[in-house]
């Protein structure tokens, strides 16, 4: 009886995805022939907002400007010393900058969207996609000279708003417990408690065993800080949008943070399954190295991962979005917003799912690393 | 490739910002929070191993009470059955005795009865012989009054004698 109804929805569900496709492809063979008959006010409409938005970076539009999907989509993707915030404004972010000179701190504004350098204590700076560089004296840029990016960037930013946010939910939540001792939880308590619960009883527990209690908080860190950096990056509008746990940096960080978590946490079964492996001697030259690749190659495969899944998701909700300033029609916008609609839950799913698979992998590693032999 | 490169700016706040969030939640959130699920599980267990305690309890006592019952029931059930069979033995003595002493009241007026039937009858022959012998004296009396009937009646009882 149920098995009939899942399968009911699931042909529901088919037929409105290969609905929406089949829309999808007239529209597109109509939308070539609109551009061919040149409907002026729609097409000049879509091109204006086409130039809003391809204009994140403001270069600014004369006329007509072609719109580049790639370059609006990798610019979003990529890490920003502006904000963007609607049509042409951009919120400066700090410039941080390490230099053979010293330290140098400014406001990216100076760069007026890369448009002009700005003469700073040590040396004249250039933004040049997105990369702070040095301008030598001849007017060009000095590859050579090394310059150590430290700025706050987008996504440094919309982590630390991430982080602000994590902090006030948690301590709140904190005081409830004092302020309720014994009772049960409410409000926001009652939202957060059964996934502290889910990430003890059903990540730590099952996965470290009984010494469990010690890896809690960094688990619970962990969860939190990529399940709220990745649904702040599935916001649209300000606070959020940044691709933040799509950045290999932060993922980079994170993965660093299990490794060593795992290494300074193994004991000796741990390192003897590494140095002294249950096979012939012989077989050491190979397992030994392989084992140390194993080291690496874990916290490597949660780097990616996170990245990679973070990153798509993004990538395809702004293609998709991307669509209407392609085909240059709003005709096109009901489709692309069932279907960003769609990818939006989807990511959502994924933004809890790469959380918790994050947590679950370090907790593994980690029972791995504690586990006793008898 | 730019993609693939992790700037060091980025590194660097990401590792510092999530090393003070790590701290700062491990002091001010986790350890509390923690402390208070772990602390409201243990009174949520302790209430329930009281309420199975005091269920026992119940059960004990409701099974004690019932018991209790029982036996009352039974000790009533023994004390009614004592009081019938001293009611039906305090009943058949005092029917016996009745019959008993009916018996020997019977008897006692049965030898009265005789007794006064004896006496009756020895009155009674008293009497009879009393007026026989009057009888007897008038009879006489009136045959001896001549001289002739006298010697009848000797002869005659002559007679008789001499017949014996």
């Amino acid at each position: 009886m149920d098995c009939n109804q899942v399968l009911v929805s699931k042909v529901k569900k088919v037929i409105v995805v290969f609905t929406l496709l089949i829309a999808f492809l007239s529209i597109k063979i109509d939308t070539f022939a609109q551009a061919d008959s040149a409907v002026v006010p729609v097409d000049s409409a879509v091109a204006k907002t086409a130039e809003e938005v391809s204009g994140e970076h403001a270069a600014v539009a004369h006329g007509k400007e072609k719109f580049e999907p790639t370059k609006v989509i990798m610019e979003h993707i990529a890490d920003s010393h502006m904000w963007h915030l609607w049509g042409h404004t951009s919120l400066p972010l700090p410039v941080i900058l390490y230099t053979n000179g010293g330290l140098e701190v400014f406001s990216s504004a100076h760069f007026h969207h890369g448009e002009e350098d700005y003469q700073g204590k040590y040396n004249k700076y250039r933004l040049e996609e997105d990369h702070v560089k040095v301008v030598g004296a001849d007017g060009k840029i000095d590859e050579e000279a090394s310059v150590l990016d430290f700025s706050i960037t987008k996504n440094v930013a919309a982590m630390f708003v991430a982080i602000f946010v994590i902090l006030i939910v948690f301590i709140s939540v904190a005081g409830a417990y004092k302020r309720r001792v014994g009772k049960s939880p409410k409000g926001l308590q009652s939202f957060i408690e059964p996934i502290i619960i889910f990430v003890r009883d059903d990540i730590a527990k099952p996965n470290i065993g009984h010494k469990y209690a010690k890896f809690m908080p960094y688990l619970l860190t962990t969860f939190f800080f990529i399940l709220f950096n990745n649904i702040f990056g599935l916001i649209p509008i300000f606070p959020g949008g940044a691709n933040v746990t799509g950045n290999i940096a932060l993922t980079f960080v994170m993965a660093l943070g299990t490794m060593i978590i795992v290494n300074i946490n193994g004991n000796k079964y741990y390192w003897k399954h590494i140095f002294k492996p249950d096979v012939p001697f012989w077989l050491y030259p190979i397992m030994i190295p392989v084992e140390l690749i194993g080291i690496i190659s874990k916290p490597f495969a949660l780097m990616i991962r996170l990245f990679a899944n973070i990153t798509a998701g993004h990538i395809i909700v702004l293609s998709l979005i991307s669509l209407i300033f392609i085909f240059e029609t709003l005709a096109i916008a009901p489709v692309s917003v069932a279907f960003v609609l769609f990818m939006d839950v989807l990511e959502l799913l994924v933004a809890f799912l790469q959380a918790f698979i994050f947590t679950l992998l370090t907790a593994l590693f980690i029972g791995m690393a504690v586990e006793e032999h008898h | 490739m730019d993609l693939v490169t992790p700037s060091i700016g980025l590194v660097f706040w990401t590792s510092l910002a999530f090393i003070c969030l790590l701290i700062l939640l491990r002091k001010f959130a986790w350890k509390p929070i923690l402390g208070a699920i772990h602390e409201r599980e243990q009174s949520i267990d302790e209430a329930l191993n009281k309420a199975e305690l005091a269920k026992q309890e119940m059960a004990r006592l409701t099974s004690q009470n019932q018991d209790l019952m029982q036996q009352a029931r039974a000790e009533r059930d023994e004390i009614l059955k004592e009081a019938k069979t001293l009611k039906d033995g305090i009943l058949n003595e005092a029917k016996k005795q009745a019959q008993v002493e009916g018996a020997k009241l019977i008897e006692k007026a049965k030898i009265e009865i005789e007794n006064q039937k004896k006496a009756a009858l020895a009155e009674v022959k008293d009497q009879v012989s009393t007026l026989s012998l009057e009888i007897a004296e008038r009879v006489l009396r009136t045959q001896l009054d001549d001289k002739t009937k006298q010697e009848a009646l000797v002869a005659n009882l002559l007679k008789d004698v001499e017949l014996n």
